[in-house]
């Protein structure tokens, strides 16, 4: 395992009555790109916040290169922000704002420029070192924002949400681009945001977050095919949730028995009368017009959705629960209507916790 | 991209309302209120005195000649000083309290700005009567600080230079408060913390961030405060009992008790003119600023 550069051990953040960090254990590692993925509220932005030393942990030790940081004000950390809405100064050029940093640590003027110089080629910008902020388009301030944090040379860069206010197709492009600014530069990234496509495209690591816990902390594709709850589940893509109580279990294989039929799924961890959520994917889901031998699920065709690259299917199972199919291409002898079976291959279906109750969370997370 | 087509877009819908429409109105109301009275004025302070008061009008150049009078100078001297220290102690004694202000949640700034704004509100004479009660030989100040044995005699307040200042800047300071509590309170956090964030101690970030990115505050505190604070005569003719001469005081004994309007009128004239030369070096000296920064 590679050396932690940031290390968070049992911090705290209270507001007053409001509980925001709970017992926040995080080990982040040089030269990674980690994401706190999570909704609104989730305390991401909180931890950046504490970790760039613009809110206190009420509890708890932050280390930044095996040094605690706690008693150190911003302008003593080696970390450096990129604003969710950018804070380019609007009084100076775009020159002068890359060159705050090592202005203020006064460096040679001749190395400043040769540094901004570079940063704004770095960032495709050379040519606006005279403009106002005012002058430059979102994404543009974007880019001046990410120069004039990584001309310091931080080892660690965080960024709160800063695709946040671009359009969709510019963000995309961003995603992109900072990720392979990372991979270049090589500097440890922490990025905060609520997009979980985004998370997902440009992460090594995904630490996924609700009311201030981290609920699962993975790389994407353990995250997206092995969630460990149902929040997990249903945050991360579309899953399909299926409350339900094993029944038995087979070679690994956990018999499920649900309102909507009986099911299998892979899981440990679960015995015999414990109660769980199946969580499959709509793409793993299949559709049979027969019964199919181990287990298959009655269901009726509801409507199709066209999504361009994708068809989506709803289906209503016995119970009434809607469940939800993809596909690259349509079926074309499914019609609305039909009584069909769906099934799915056991290993791609995951036995998660039920995290949707409250008090659930912790003891999930520690799983 | 998008910002940029939005400001050209926005910049196109201005320029479509005709010019005289928008400026129309305004253009009136100043050239009623303020153009006509002024250039009044300036005729006045070319014609001669009436033998008993009031105005001949025959051209005559007499109230500018008295103007040269070394007397006038001084006058005009001692006004700037005061003012001068006016403003300089209000931006002072305002800067911080405005800042303090801004930094309140708004339902506590909201009250804090009443507080300021009550004494501005009550009546100005009611206002200078009551410092005038308070600091009188046997007033309360003075009870108070023989009673603490600071002193033996009663200490003489009234009609001195200091009990004038002490009224401009109470008069003033609204004046210089708000404008700087409304720039400062524009001003987003996440600027300070960027600065922070860049590796600025708070003093840098003052100097760096706060204080140009509230420019335009201070600038407007500066001259609602060193305007008013230089024609101003009813807190200089109460505290300073007219002893010390101010020029708002002489020209408002011009238009009253002497009765020489023409001079009143000249001497009225160079106040403006006064005035409207710092107001154009200023501008110069902000526009060139900014067009060094652009």
């Amino acid at each position: 395992m590679a050396a932690s550069i940031v290390s968070l051990r049992n911090v705290e953040k209270w507001y007053g009555n409001n509980h925001v960090v709970k017992d926040m254990n995080l080990e982040i590692e040089e030269g990674e790109f980690l994401t706190l993925l999570g909704p609104s509220g989730c305390g991401k932005t909180t931890t950046l916040r504490m970790i760039a030393g613009f809110e206190d942990a009420t509890e708890g030790s932050i280390e930044v290169q095996g040094v605690r940081v706690e008693e150190k004000e911003p302008f003593q950390r080696d970390v450096n922000t990129v604003f969710q809405n950018y804070s380019l100064f609007p009084h100076m050029t775009v020159y002068d704002n890359v060159a705050y940093g090592p202005t203020i640590r006064k460096v040679p003027k001749d190395e400043i420029r040769r540094r901004v110089t570079e940063m704004l080629e770095l960032v495709q910008m050379a040519d606006y070192e005279k403009r106002k902020p005012e002058a430059l388009s979102g994404g543009q301030k974007q880019r001046i924002a990410i120069a004039r944090a990584l001309i310091n040379n931080p080892r660690v860069l965080l960024l709160d949400e800063p695709l946040g206010a671009l359009d969709l197709k510019l963000r995309k492009q961003m995603q992109i681009e900072l990720k392979r600014l990372q991979k270049k530069l090589g500097i440890t990234f922490v990025y905060v945001t609520h997009d979980q496509e985004e998370a997902m495209t440009m992460s090594d690591r995904i630490a996924v977050m609700r009311d201030g816990v981290i609920l699962q902390m993975g790389v994407p594709m353990e995250i997206y095919e092995r969630p460990a709850t149902r929040f997990v589940a249903d945050f991360i893509g579309e899953s399909n949730v299926l409350e339900g109580r094993v029944t038995g279990v087979e070679e690994g294989v956990l018999l499920v028995e649900t309102p909507a039929g009986g099911v299998r799924c892979r899981g440990r961890g679960f015995g015999v009368g414990d109660a769980l959520c199946v969580a499959i994917r709509p793409e793993y889901l299949r559709v049979s017009r027969e019964p199919v031998a181990g287990f298959s699920l009655p269901a009726t065709v509801k409507d199709f959705i066209y999504m361009g690259a994708l068809i989506k299917t709803s289906l209503d199972l016995k119970n009434g629960q809607e469940v939800k199919l993809s596909r690259l291409e349509a079926d074309p002898a499914l019609r609305e209507g039909d009584a069909v079976h769906i099934w799915w291959e056991a290993e791609k279906a995951v036995a998660i916790h039920d995290d949707s109750r409250v008090g659930a969370v912790r003891e999930a997370a520690v799983c | 991209m998008l910002k940029r087509e939005g400001t050209r877009r926005g910049k196109k819908r201005h320029s479509r309302l005709p010019l005289l429409a928008q400026a129309g109105p305004v253009s009136l109301w100043m050239i009623l209120f303020v153009t006509i009275p002024m250039l009044f004025i300036i005729y006045i302070s070319f014609m001669t005195r009436g033998t008993f008061g009031g105005v001949e009008y025959v051209f005559s150049t007499d109230s500018y000649q008295t103007l040269l009078d070394v007397v006038y100078f001084k006058v005009i001297a001692k006004s700037f000083q005061v003012a001068v220290v006016t403003t300089v102690l209000c931006l002072l004694v305002g800067y911080p309290f405005a800042y303090y202000i801004a930094r309140k949640p708004p339902e506590v700034a909201s009250r804090l700005i009443m507080l300021i704004m009550i004494p501005f509100w009550t009546n100005s004479l009611m206002r200078l009567n009551a410092w005038m009660l308070l600091f009188q030989a046997n007033g309360p100040v003075n009870h108070a600080l023989m009673a603490l044995g600071l002193t033996a005699e009663p200490i003489k307040f009234i009609y001195t230079d200091w009990l004038v200042m002490l009224g401009l800047i109470t008069n003033m300071l609204p004046f210089a408060v708000l404008p700087m509590y409304s720039s400062i309170e524009k001003l987003q956090k996440s600027m300070l913390e960027a600065s922070a964030d860049l590796g600025a101690k708070p003093s840098v970030t003052f100097l760096r961030v706060t204080l140009p990115l509230t420019f335009p505050g201070i600038f407007s505190a500066i001259i609602l405060t060193f305007i008013p604070a230089l024609g101003i005569y009813t807190v200089t003719d109460m505290l300073g009992g007219g002893k010390v001469l101010y020029i708002g005081n002489i020209i408002k004994n011009q238009f009253g008790a002497i009765r020489n309007w023409p001079l009143g009128a000249a001497l009225s004239v160079l106040l403006l003119a006064i005035t409207a030369l710092l107001i154009f070096i200023y501008m110069r000296f902000a526009k060139l600023e900014d067009m060094e920064v652009v």
